[in-house]
């Protein structure tokens, strides 16, 4: 048998599932998609007691978008969140990362809370929540739920704030300001791979088509998604000209990353200013081609 | 605990511990040894069967977790001795040689083939791209898929004019 032995909660209710997570505290996990908590059991990474499984759980598979973004609840898998139309038209960013996730099947099981909750360097939805300044909801049984801001979320490799006997319940993506547009750019060994390197783009054009704002969130060169402004470099400039370079520089700039088996520190850094360049230029004619179709 | 699951069609119960994983459960206590485990990482898409008609890798996830669901593994692909179209495919463009990625890359076709009946060489390698063969150098997989599409589209615009 690959997995260790633990004991496994069916709850019927979030209330029922916070109450299972309350008493096994420390020894408890919860089991969503299971595309990287299955993994790490198969290979006796990890031995949580009691297993919280809240596949059950339908309330928690809803994606509503309104005004101020889109909110994601813990059940709702990456390819319904890929192929949302509201999230699409809210937050394309989430569309365009979602995409560099794995393979189309690990995407039907896998959920976008449980990536973020993961919390892995080197996954692509901790920089989008980054970088758009989202939040996590946090429930517990007895206690008001709590909201964590992204910049607070994410601690550390694989860790989060999340409090033993917690429910991450959703996680809210909030919509881009009018005028601006995405990217996500990453480059794997292999499609599919984890990145050696991938960064997030979010450009705010003027009615002019200048860059008035933007600003990056970077993932495999630190030990938590970096984010970097990248005003400096191309705020006033035209959005189908401008020194992308310089933004670029920024950022390989502002990172720290290490060498390990996959890619020296040096080359995660030549990497982290080229793909933001990249992003960035795409960022900004996205960005133009929506304030084109508004107009 | 008991867990019951429609394999195929048929309803199959067994008694199992919770960590057993769904890919297990089929090759062990249901003897259905089409579906072939690799990686146990959800990395090489062998053991990729379809839950409730969508492809999922069954090396992550437990048996109790499809209580009450539907799998198709490749022993429900044939009908009466008659292979399914994607595996006439399969056969026809001599998509296999060592088989072991096969029963992953027949249901993962499938499935893509039912959402996009006419898709374009570039759909099928990234449908494809979670399941891993080491032998063809995936060329005659991607022409097996496109003459399923195509034997698909004729079959039902015959059926149309009939």
């Amino acid at each position: 048998m690959k997995p260790p032995v633990f004991e496994y909660h069916r709850p019927g209710s979030v209330a029922e599932a916070l109450d299972v997570l309350a008493q096994t505290g420390h020894d408890g996990k919860v089991l969503a998609g299971g595309q990287s908590l299955v993994p790490l059991l198969n290979m006796r990474l990890a031995a949580p007691a009691h297993l919280v499984d809240v596949n059950w759980l339908g309330e928690l598979d809803q994606v509503p978008c309104d005004a101020g973004g889109v909110r994601v609840g813990a059940l709702a898998r990456h390819a319904r969140v890929e192929h949302d139309p509201g999230a699409a038209e809210a937050v394309p960013l989430l569309g365009q990362a979602i995409g560099d996730i794995a393979h189309t099947t690990v995407r039907n099981r896998g959920t976008v809370v449980g990536s973020l909750v993961h919390a892995d360097p080197a996954a692509e939805l901790p920089a989008v929540l980054v970088l758009l300044g989202g939040t996590m909801e946090l429930a517990s049984a007895g206690n008001r739920p709590r909201r964590v801001a992204a910049a607070d979320f994410f601690v550390g490799p694989l860790e989060s704030a999340l409090r033993p006997g917690e429910l991450a319940t959703a996680a809210h993506f909030p919509r881009p300001p009018a005028g601006s547009g995405s990217a996500w750019v990453e480059l794997a060994r292999r499609h599919g791979d984890y990145a050696v390197c991938g960064v997030g783009v979010l450009v705010a054009l003027d009615q002019g088509l200048r860059v008035s704002s933007a600003r990056a969130a970077l993932i495999s060169v630190g030990p938590v998604p970096v984010p970097v402004d990248l005003t400096d470099a191309l705020a006033g400039q035209p959005h189908d000209a401008a020194d992308w370079a310089a933004a670029g520089r920024l950022a390989a700039a502002a990172v720290d990353p290490e060498d390990d088996i996959h890619a020296s520190a040096a080359y995660r850094r030549h990497l982290a200013g080229v793909l933001t360049a990249r992003a960035a230029r795409s960022a900004a004619a996205a960005a133009a081609s929506r304030l084109e179709a508004s107009a | 605990m008991k867990v019951t699951v429609t394999v195929n069609g048929q309803e199959r119960s067994a008694e199992v511990e919770p960590r057993l994983l769904l890919v297990h459960l089929l090759r062990e206590k249901l003897r259905l040894t089409g579906t072939h485990v690799g990686c146990d990482t959800t990395s090489c898409g062998a053991c990729t069967v379809l839950l409730d008609g969508t492809p999922v890798k069954s090396c992550t996830m437990f048996a109790v977790q499809a209580e009450g669901r539907e799998v198709t593994t490749v022993e429900g692909l044939a009908a009466a001795g008659t292979l399914h179209p994607i595996q006439e495919g399969f056969k026809e463009e001599h998509g296999l040689q060592c088989g072991f990625c096969t029963p992953g890359m027949l249901l993962a076709s499938k499935a893509l083939l039912e959402e996009n009946p006419d898709p374009t060489e570039e759909e099928i390698r990234w449908a494809l791209s979670g399941n891993l063969c080491r032998c063809t150098g995936y060329q005659n997989i991607v022409n097996a898929v496109q003459w399923t599409a195509r034997k698909l589209q004729s079959d039902s615009a015959a059926t149309g004019a009939s």
